[in-house]
Formats: C-alpha cells, structure tokens, sequence
C-alpha cells in the first residue's frame, strides 16, 4: 500500500526526517512512536504532501504510484487520508458545511456518523473553533470516515480526549480500518500514539520508533510499547534486538 | 388649503437654497469627484419606453426584481427618469403604498414633514445635487397594522452612457406593520460610466418591523454615493442588507440609524466584493437614544485585484441601558489590494451602556486551504467554501437570494485563481 523510500526533509534549512524507510502492506496498522520533535508528525504530514516541507531526497509510493510531487488534494482523492494532530482552525467553514460537502462527494450518510462521534453538538461550530481537544479529534474522524481513505494517517488520536470519548475514537478507528474481518482488511493505518492506549482499539501489525529524524526501532508495537514505558526511548537506542540496528 | 400650499413652497425654497450653498461642499468620506459632470440630458424623462424589453428584465432580474412580480407584493421600477412599475400586486391593496415620489407629495401634503429629516440636505455636494436635480424614487408606505409577507421590490435602472439618477426615496412603516423590501441598483450592461445619487430615508414607527436589502450592481466606472438616514421609533425595528459583489469606480456610503424610540432596533449586515480599481468607503452609524435599543454592524469584505476598501462602523450611546456591536472582517485576497477597517465607539453620558467591537483583516489561510484539500477538495474548491462562509458567517437571516448570489461569488473568485 505505502513505501517510503529513503525519504529525507528539510523544514526551513533544517533536517527533519533523514533517510526514512518504512512499507505498509495493505490491510496493515502500523504504529509510530518517538519523543517530542522527533520527526514524526512531520512523515505523515510529508505523506500527505503538506505545508513547507522539502523532499530533499527520496520517494513516497503509494499503491504503486509514485506521488512525492502530487499536490494534496490528489493524494487525498487516490486514497490517503490524514487527522491532524493539530489542525487549523476555520471559522468560516462549520463542521456541517464541510460534512455535507464531503457527503455528497464520497456518498456516505454523515448524519449519522456525526452522531455516531458525538459530533451533533459541534456540527453548526466553525471548524476546530475553539473546539477542545477530544472535540477535535472527533470531527476530524467524522471526516475520515466521510472520506473512507484507503491509507489512514492518524496523528495522536487519543491526545486529549477523555475515557469515555477514547472509546468512541477507537471504534471510529477500527471502523475505519474495516479490522472487523481479517479476510478483507483491505484499509491500511499509521498511526502515532505516546500513551499506547489506541492499541486497545487497534490491531496493530508493526511499531516504529522515530529518534532525531530517523527510524531507530521497529518490532510488535505492544513489545516496543512495553520496552519504552520500561526503559524509555534511550532503552529502545539500546536495544540489541533491533532489526534497524 | 392655498395656506398649506404656501407654507411648502416655503419649505422647498428654503432646501433649495440650502442645496445651493452647498453645492461644492466635498463629502466627509471618500474620493471627491464633480457630480455636475453627470448632469446633462442624457438620462432625463423621455418616456420612450412604458414597459421593460426583454433584455432589460433580465437586467432587472440580476437585482433581485421580478418583472412578473410573482411573490412580491407591491413593485416600482424607475429606469433612468422614467417610472415603469409603481404597483401594488391586488391581494396587497389596502395594506401598501407605492409610487414615485412626485406622485406622493402630490397626493400628501403630509409628506414634507419626512423629507429631509433624517439626512441633511446640505451634509455635502451629493445630497445637495440630489435636492437640485432630483428626479424620481419611490414612496413606500406599509399601512398601520399590515403584515405584508411577500416582498415589496423596487429597482432603480440606469441605461444612458455618462447618465445619472438622483432619486430621493421615502419608505415609512407604519405602526405596527411588518414588510420586507428588496431593493435593486443597477446598470444596463452597455453603460461603462455615470452617477448615482441616491437619498433613501426610512421611518420605522411604533412596533413595526421592516428589512431592507439593498443589491448593488453596477459598471467598472460608476460614481455611486447613497445617502441614507433610519428613524425608529418605540419597538421598532429594522434590518439593513446590503450586498456589493460587482465592480464600481467609486462608491461611499455612511448610512446613519437613530434608535429614538425605547427598545428599538437596528441592524446593518454588509456582504462586499471590492474588486478591479474599486475605491469603496463603507459604513454604517447606530445612534442608540432610547432607552434598551440595541445595534448591531456587521460587515465581511473581501478585497480583490486593486481594490481600496474601507469600512467604517459607528457606534453612538446617548443611553445607559443601550447595547451595541460592531463587527467588520476583512479578507485580501490579491497582493495589490487594501484594505482598512476603522471602527468608532463613542459613549455621552451614559457610562453604563455597553459597545464593543471586533475588527479584523487579513489574507486567506494557507493553511486553511490545504487542511480542505486533504479531504479531496481542489485548491479552488477549497478557497470557495472558505470565501463563501466568510462572507455569511455571523450573517443571521440572510435572505435566500442573497445567500446564493454570495455562493456565486465566492465560486468565481475561486475559479479566477487567487
Ligand atoms: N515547518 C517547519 N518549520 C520549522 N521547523 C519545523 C517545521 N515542521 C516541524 N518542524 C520541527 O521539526 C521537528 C519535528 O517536529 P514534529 O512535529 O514532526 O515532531 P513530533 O515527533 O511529531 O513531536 P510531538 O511528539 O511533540 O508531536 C520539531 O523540532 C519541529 O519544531
Ligand atoms: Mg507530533
């Protein structure tokens, strides 16, 4: 589904991403952790295709397609979706207008998925419009599943958001990924997570710890969860066992 | 009889001679231009034409006036200085009142004490040429107690190259009543220049409701200068639309509401598309008097290609219980653009009344863009439902067709690439 190759990003004149490679066989939910700054919103961002980011040097591949040069809104349309970890605000636009919008487009009942996420209250609100944070994470999701991406880039989808929401989130999730039957688990995700938590909702196939830009780990996502919260991210540099090292 | 007779010929006389000293006086805001440039014979009465060709309805159309008057209830239609619709649609007898002004102020003596109340004619040149060389406006009268549902339409024509009108309107709302008018300017596609002067003065008596909403449509070298004053009275109150999508070479407009009466009203929604060389100077002033009146000014702009836009907003309390809000936002939209915004609050001795005001300018977010086009949307897509909620956002009860010439707008802006 996804192949990063040797992907390398420049913010500014700074390195952000060195020679990162990573691939994600459809059907695949793979997990991405890392301290603060690291990197790694920056590869789902650059994934997507936004902002002021500088491919200095390598590819993204997706479904066989080279798209490291494909405006978003391409990208988007052949399949990759992406939630924020912190999105923009729009009060110009309500979560209801861009529902509809994105209803009509991709023939899905946002009604209900509004209410299936909470979001009914939220919808005549301006987009994130001083939305809290569990608030944002939901209406983000609601468009994803509007949306039905094919590549699912979640940054963050538990941070802030509450116990109870938490559980709406990762259904939301799972739903989305179609993990309800293997045989056709089609849906492929990369998601970052600090607190581990999302797991609980995800069957996640493969974890990637991100360190200074690079790839530093990478092993079963509960293991490297538990080495972490053990040792923390100096422990998994360490870590002998380490395919990457 | 013969004394009331005289007594107006006093007062015609006084106003003209009023006009006259102030013929040159340069308006208080805006780019000064001689309007004696316009006044020649190419736009006088020439009662050519009794009905609208097919054409200029479609013209007329564009304004937000039915030729065939289905769903309105009363229409006038002045083209040039000829009156071509002053009707009432039969249902509506008895509870509206519309002709030109000429014919009102023949058949009401009355009508003088509302002319020239709630704007000066001497405040500058624009309203003194008015008075000078006035031909035509209407007379609306919604009459005590009438719930008029349909809309009231008027339409005020220009067709002659370098021509122009000045109209002098009155629209009362007697007590009790409720209607709502929709009101069109516009220019017949040929004409490239010429003026508008346009007095427009409105009495909102007790308990009535009126909403006006004003289109502008004019050509790339159009002079546009709209005077306008609101009275109201006790429970009254009135809604002021008013939409600017197409270019103009120069138009400034500063319409004035006194909220005179206890618990009355007043709002101004403002929906402006400055675009080629537009120099625009916008505003609204609410004078809060009365006791528990409130106001509300409300404007979004959007300034494109070269564009000056400048909105204005004024805010007087006379009154400690008078609550008023002023909100102007704008959005640039090209790099040779301006735009200011220049709001005012101004409290007499009323320490406890309360005004505020948000105001903001700025460019359209990139980031914002690009946050749309990961769901799929284009880049022109994106920057359209952006433009389009902008302008309507906080804009309750925009009238529907409002709403879709501003869907209309934002597209083409969007499709003309930013
Ligand atoms: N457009 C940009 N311009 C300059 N610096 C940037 C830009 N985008 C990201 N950075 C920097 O790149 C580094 C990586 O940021 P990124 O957001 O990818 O980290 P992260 O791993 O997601 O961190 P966190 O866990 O805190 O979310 C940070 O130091 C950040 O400040
Ligand atoms: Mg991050």
């Amino acid at each position: 589904m996804l192949t990063v190759e040797k992907l390398s990003v420049k913010a500014g004149e700074r390195l952000i991403l060195d020679e990162v490679s990573l691939t994600i066989p459809a059907g695949e939910t793979h997990i991405l952790m890392g301290p603060n700054g690291s990197g790694k919103s920056t590869l789902l961002r650059v994934i997507m295709g936004l902002g002021d980011l500088e491919v200095v040097s390598g590819r993204i591949i997706f479904q066989g397609r080279d798209v490291t040069k494909l405006p978003i809104d391409e990208r988007a349309r052949l399949g990759i979706g992406l939630a924020m970890q912190h999105s923009p605000s729009l009060p110009e636009v309500t979560l209801k207008g861009l529902a509809q919008v994105l209803g009509d487009r991709y023939k899905n009942d946002w009604r209900s998925l509004a209410t299936a996420l909470n979001c009914d209250y939220l919808l005549e609100r301006g987009l994130n419009d001083r939305f809290s944070g569990g608030e944002s994470k939901r209406a983000e999701l609601l468009q994803l599943l509007i949306q039905r991406p094919q590549l699912l880039l979640v940054d963050e989808p538990e941070s802030g958001v509450d116990l109870v929401n938490i559980a709406v989130v990762g259904k939301a999730l799972h739903q989305l990924l179609k993990q309800g039957k293997i045989k056709d688990r089609e849906h492929s995700g990369l998601v970052i997570t600090h607190t581990g938590h999302i797991l609980n909702y995800l069957n996640a196939d493969q974890g990637y710890v991100m360190i200074n830009g690079k790839l530093v780990c990478e092993g079963n996502p509960r293991d490297l969860f538990e080495e972490i919260s053990k040792h923390g991210f100096e422990g998994c540099v360490a870590c002998a066992e380490c395919k990457r090292r | 009889m013969r004394r009331v007779q005289a007594e107006i010929k006093k007062v015609q006389e006084r106003l003209k001679e009023a006009a006259w000293e102030a013929r040159e006086k340069p308006g208080a805001y805006g780019d000064d231009f001689d309007p004696a440039v316009f006044i020649n014979d190419h736009s006088e009465l020439n009662g050519r034409e009794r009905e609208l060709s097919a054409k200029l309805r479609e013209v007329a159309l564009l304004s937000g006036f039915d030729p065939e008057e289905k769903q309105r209830s009363a229409s006038y239609l002045q083209k040039d200085a000829d009156v071509l619709y002053e009707k009432v649609t039969g249902l509506y007898d008895g509870q509206v009142e519309i002709m030109s002004i000429e014919r009102a102020l023949e058949e009401y003596d009355w009508l003088w004490d509302y002319w020239w109340k709630t704007v000066d004619v001497d405040a500058d040149k624009f309203t003194a040429y008015t008075e000078l060389y006035q031909k035509g406006g209407y007379f609306i009268r919604i009459l005590p107690g009438a719930k008029v549902e349909l809309p009231i339409q008027s339409c005020l024509m220009m067709s002659e190259q370098e021509g122009s009108q000045r109209v002098h309107n009155i629209v009362i709302a007697e007590e009790g009543s409720s209607a709502e008018i929709v009101s069109g300017c516009t220019t017949v596609p040929q004409v490239e220049t010429g003026m508008h002067l346009g007095v427009t003065e409105f009495y909102v008596k007790k308990g009535a409701h009126l909403s006006f909403t004003m289109v502008h449509n004019w050509a790339e070298n159009f002079y546009v200068r709209p005077r306008t004053g609101v009275l109201l009275e006790e429970d009254a109150s009135f809604i002021n639309n008013y939409i600017l999508l197409k270019p103009v070479k120069s138009l400034q407009t500063n319409p004035r509401a006194i909220l005179k009466g206890r618990r009355s009203r007043a709002r101004f929604n403002s929906i402006i598309h400055g675009r080629a060389g537009s120099i625009l100077d916008l505003g609204s002033v609410l004078e809060l008097i009365g006791e528990e009146t409130r106001g509300e000014a409300i404007s979004r702009a959007a300034a494109d290609d070269q564009a000056q836009v400048l909105m204005r907003g004024k805010l007087l309390a006379y009154s400690n219980s008078a609550q008023a809000r002023l909100e102007c936002k704008g959005m640039l939209l090209s790099e040779e653009a301006r735009m200011q915004a220049i709001p005012e609050l101004e409290v007499i001795k009323a320490p406890r009344a309360d005004l505020n005001h948000e105001a903001a300018v700025g460019p359209i977010s990139r980031e914002a863009i690009e946050y749309l086009m990961t769901r799929g949307l284009t880049e022109e897509e994106a920057t359209s439902l952006i433009i389009q909620g902008f302008m309507k956002v906080g804009i309750d009860g925009l009238p529907e067709i409002l709403e879709k010439m501003v869907d209309e707008m934002a597209k083409s802006i969007s499709e003309g690439g930013l």
